[in-house]
């Protein structure tokens, strides 16, 4: 008996995947719903994207390249992630369609073990990376996600207020990593720049604690904000944060410090030459 | 490379280009001084808008600048340090303690012109 080619027993196993493409499929999409995966998409979804997923599977296995089955399967995750699909569901199905053809393919072969393993050494390499290609896919795209939300939240979380001619307000709540603490610092200088601000009031109420690294960052933006023309007063240290200023030895009587919050910026516009009383004063 | 120094009034505007070498700050610094005594000023502003970059002999000629002019009774202000060149500096130590700054032009003659009613 003839030996043919891998490439020609290829061939012969993606014509038989297409030729079955419907009853494989269906097959697919109740395996899927039988082993309870992508719950949180409808019926139709899956059987939209099994459709899809199952033409380029094919694809890829003919053509040998997998480029396009990579495009798709960020494509597919970009549109997934949001809808809260996790990556083991995604795996799964992956896999329980690598099993629905390769019974399939045992099914057609049965009577011919020599041919059969022949064929199964042509399908499974290209069964496994595809596998992995779809899951490394989606997991990079998760990832992309992650660090676009971290950045969304650093962003957020800093804002540089200003509420009176000259005077910027930099509320700082919750934790400060090294990383938060540099872009917090670029922020304000910037923002000084731009608002022209002469006094600029940081606020660490809303902090807990800082270790040593991120209170000298404090202490550079301080000195950074002055470089600019600016005066920082700062406001809301916890007896926590106290201490770890003068344990790294910081010159507490160079750093202008208020109690709190609204001490500060009537301090604030005490240098700005501002005085602000109640409106019955004023008569 | 000169450094450009106008006059405007009692004040003396000296205002740095991008690249300064350690020989040009230190015919500066003389020169700077030579020019307060000349037309009797009573304040010098350093512009540094177009430095993109302090090192440590620039940071220290500054602050040697600013003590020399004080010594003739003049006061001096450093204006137009970039938010990236005040960042890198203060990573490095340099705080250029002990001489004034402002943001810019405007902040640091309105600085100089409310020191002078202050001696006045």
């Amino acid at each position: 008996m003839r030996s043919e080619a891998p490439s020609e027993l290829l061939r012969e196993l993606v014509a038989h995947l297409r030729q079955n493409r419907t009853q494989l499929r269906e097959e697919w999409v109740s395996r899927i719903s039988e082993t309870r995966l992508l719950t949180a998409m409808t019926k139709e979804e899956i059987f939209a994207e099994a459709t899809s997923v199952y033409d380029s599977y094919v694809e890829a296995l003919e053509t040998e390249t997998f480029e396009a089955l990579q495009a798709y399967a960020r494509n597919l995750s970009e549109r997934i992630i949001p809808r809260g699909v996790e990556t083991h569901e995604v795996v799964g199905i992956v896999l329980l369609l690598r099993d629905v053809l390769a019974r399939s393919l045992f099914a057609k072969y049965q009577t011919d073990f020599k041919k059969l393993n022949r064929i199964l050494d042509a399908y499974e390499p290209a069964a496994n990376r595809i596998a992995n290609t779809v899951a490394v896919g989606f997991v990079q795209e998760r990832e992309r996600v992650i660090r676009q939300q971290q950045e969304a939240i650093r962003e957020l979380s800093t804002p540089v207020l200003q509420v009176r001619e000259r005077l910027l307000i930099l509320p700082i709540i919750g934790v400060i990593d090294p990383q938060r603490a540099r872009q917090l610092t670029e922020q304000l200088l910037r923002g000084i720049r731009t608002n022209r601000a002469k006094v600029v009031v940081i606020d660490i109420t809303g902090v807990a604690a800082m270790d040593a690294t991120v209170a000298n960052h404090l202490v550079q933006t301080v000195e950074a904000s002055r470089l600019l023309g600016a005066t920082v007063i700062v406001t809301g240290l916890s007896p926590e944060i106290a201490q770890t200023l003068v344990t790294i030895g910081v010159d507490l009587g160079k750093m202008n410090t208020v109690g709190d919050l609204q001490g500060g910026i009537e301090q604030a516009e005490r240098l700005l030459g501002y005085k602000v009383g109640p409106l019955a004063e004023a008569q | 490379m000169e450094v450009p120094i106008l006059k405007q009034g009692q004040v003396l505007i000296a205002t740095f280009q991008a690249a300064l070498s350690d020989a040009d700050l230190k015919h500066l610094r003389i020169g700077l001084v030579e020019q307060v005594v000349k037309f009797r000023s009573r304040g010098v502003i350093v512009d540094v808008t177009a430095m993109d970059v302090m090192d440590s002999f620039a940071s220290r000629t500054l602050r040697e600048i600013a003590q020399m002019i004080r010594l003739r009774g003049a006061e001096t202000v450093i204006v137009g340090i970039q938010p990236e060149v005040a960042f890198a500096m203060v990573q490095l130590g340099l705080k250029l303690e002990g001489v004034a700054t402002a943001l810019d032009l405007e902040e640091g003659l309105e600085y100089l012109h409310e020191k002078f009613k202050e001696t006045n």
